[in-house]
């Protein structure tokens, strides 16, 4: 009983840093409609740019994430040009070629970093790192409460940004329809270019989460593709507060199986999920119907 | 049979006359087992194309086939002491129940999400295969290849032949496909699912049926597999490198005619036999994913388009 209490509250603030690293693709995939594969790998290569200042000048990794916020923001903005000017643009096929051309892109990402960093595994040092946090028999390891905090912090920023500001409106309007708002002289790309460069900015904090819970490797965004795009399906597309209980489910889901069954069945679990959802409710659980 | 059939089986029955000869001349080297993983890919490479060229459905799970065929054939191995053949046709059997289900998810879902639903598959089924001691395990299992029957020295020569006769194999039922009914509906359907389906093409039996036949023929070519490695794990087996080779093999050789993904496994598969010799594995899939994300961009129809349109062109000018 205590090991289930156990693994529910790891599982909580598990499913909240699944939340973190799954809200650009809530954007880019719910809202945009891009089929994103390439999100995680996006994600991996922030964690080690994280992993590069950290260990190279000794930055605190959360300060590292936020100093290349800016500079993802910067490669978002060419990634989505590219993928506009070469399949939206043209229209015809986007679908197969779109796709292929991240899952393309996924592959070149990590080669590129186990030709740079190698295939060991990479890890972070900070203060709070390696800590724990004891409630009478539980063991909350510290840095999984940092990532709940900031995780936490990141979602209310992003979700206040998408509804209260212009910018953010805008880009809700434009996932809703953008015929109407070429009508209102709206440019519905640059709006898209803007939300894409917003949701691999996020990554920066979200690649700094990754790394602070647990050691990265190149070939780690083969399971994030699981988890990310579960989360953001079982959301329903788009929807802020949506992936962050769907995060919260798959993080105890994924736990408890852990704490059951042990770790060998863990990388099916979101896979798992993402099944069941995509053959039951297409729409996940806050989904707009279209 | 018109002409171009009959050309069509001659240059088949070339083939695998040369593939014969070759197990008796080149001997158990490395160039023989370069040739062998060329004959494989083109079969997985086919075998793609009939669901994600025809009917445009992307299968990331090329993997998953290709290492439920090899883990088929493990099974029937170890508990029966199973002959190649039997390990073939159950490993085909075996792919088309797993075709049939795939088949069924495109019911629900299209585009991005029948691909990414294609990786959960393979990563579901790994999982199992990982967690199922009979086979190995995550530890893999060590095989004993059986002594070779005439003609064969070797049993590493035969499973070359019989590749090779699954390469023609796969090559005359997309070529049927192409030509039948069946490639015409598919194409419909891969360019209006809806339009198709309201003019009466049984949108969805066609579906099914293009999974099952390409799911079927991806099972038998990982079938021969562990024999030739004489081991199975499942991290190799069901290794996602496996989907994106197809992948690119199949875009950049072309997917509207059989013959594009042929050429595509071959330039591919031979670039990447070289590379991974004088460079290293890793330099080889940059090399992949570059020329996929290249050819993608620039030339969507792949080499064959490539070729059509320079034809098209020389026959232009010269009118």
């Amino acid at each position: 009983m205590d090991l289930l209490l156990d693994a529910v509250v790891i599982g909580v603030l598990l499913g909240c840093f699944y939340a973190a690293v799954s809200l650009g693709l809530s954007v880019s995939f719910g809202l945009l409609d891009v089929p994103h594969v390439a999100h995680p790998a996006f994600l991996v290569m922030a964690s080690y740019a994280v992993y590069f200042l950290n260990d190279r000048f000794e930055i605190d990794p959360l300060l590292a994430g936020l100093l290349i916020t800016p500079l993802l923001f910067v490669f978002g903005l060419v990634a989505y040009r590219l993928y506009y000017e070469t399949f939206e643009k043209r229209g015809s096929d986007a679908g197969v070629r779109g796709i292929a051309f991240f899952f393309g892109i996924a592959f070149i990402i990590e080669v590129l970093l186990i030709l740079q960093f190698g295939v060991d595994q990479r890890s972070v040092t900070a203060s709070y790192i390696g800590k724990a946090w004891r409630i009478g028999d539980m063991r909350i390891p510290f840095r999984l409460v940092v990532a709940f905090a900031v995780a936490g912090v990141l979602t209310i920023l992003l979700t206040l940004y998408l509804s209260r500001t212009f910018m953010g409106r805008a880009i809700r309007a434009v996932a809703q329809d953008q015929e109407a708002l070429r009508l209102m002289g709206a440019n519905p790309v640059r709006i898209k270019q803007w939300a894409f460069g917003i949701a691999t900015a996020v990554l920066g904090i979200a690649g700094a989460l990754l790394i602070i819970v647990a050691p990265v490797e190149p070939t780690l965004d083969r399971s994030y593709i699981g988890r990310t795009f579960c989360v953001v399906v079982m959301a329903g597309l788009g929807s802020m507060t949506g992936t962050l209980v769907a995060a919260i489910i798959l993080g105890v889901a994924e736990s408890i199986v852990l704490t059951l069954f042990g770790a060998s069945w863990a990388p099916a679990i979101s896979f798992a999920m993402l099944l069941g959802v995509l053959a039951v409710r297409p729409q996940g659980l806050f989904g707009r119907l279209s | 049979m018109n002409r171009n059939g009959i050309l069509f089986w001659i240059g088949a029955t070339l083939f695998l006359v040369a593939a014969l000869l070759m197990t008796q001349v080149i001997g158990n080297q490395y160039p023989f087992f370069a040739c062998y993983v060329i004959l494989q890919f083109i079969v997985l490479a086919v075998a793609w194309s009939i669901l994600g060229g025809y009917a445009g459905y992307v299968n990331f799970g090329t993997s998953a086939f290709f290492g439920v065929g090899v883990y088929t054939a493990v099974f029937l191995f170890k508990a029966f002491g199973a002959p190649l053949a039997v390990q073939i046709v159950a490993a085909a059997a075996v792919g088309a129940f797993l075709g049939f289900a795939l088949g069924l998810l495109t019911l629900r879902m299209q585009g991005i999400f029948f691909s990414i639903a294609t990786i959960a598959l393979t990563i579901i089924i790994e999982t199992s295969v990982t967690n199922w001691r009979y086979v190995g395990g995550a530890a893999g299992i060590q095989l004993q290849r059986p002594l070779g029957t005439w003609p064969f020295d070797d049993y590493v020569q035969m499973l070359f032949f019989v590749q090779a006769l699954l390469v023609v194999l796969a090559i005359a039922i997309a070529r049927y496909i192409q030509a039948s009914w069946i490639g015409r509906g598919l194409q419909a359907l891969k360019d209006d699912e809806l339009a198709a389906e309201c003019t009466g093409v049984p949108t969805l039996r066609l579906k099914v049926l293009a999974c099952v036949i390409s799911g079927a023929l991806m099972c038998a070519a990982g079938a021969p597999a562990a024999m030739y490695l004489q081991y199975a794990d499942p991290s190799s087996a069901f290794n996602l490198n496996y989907s994106v080779s197809v992948l690119a093999m199949s875009l950049i050789g072309g997917t509207a005619h059989w013959a594009g993904p042929v050429v595509g496994a071959i330039v591919l598969g031979a670039t990447q036999q070289l590379l991974t010799v004088t460079i290293s594995s890793e330099v080889n899939v940059l090399v992949l994913g570059v020329m996929l994300v290249l050819f993608v961009v620039v030339a969507p129809e792949g080499i064959i388009g490539l070729i059509r349109r320079a034809r098209r062109n020389r026959s232009g000018s010269k009118a």
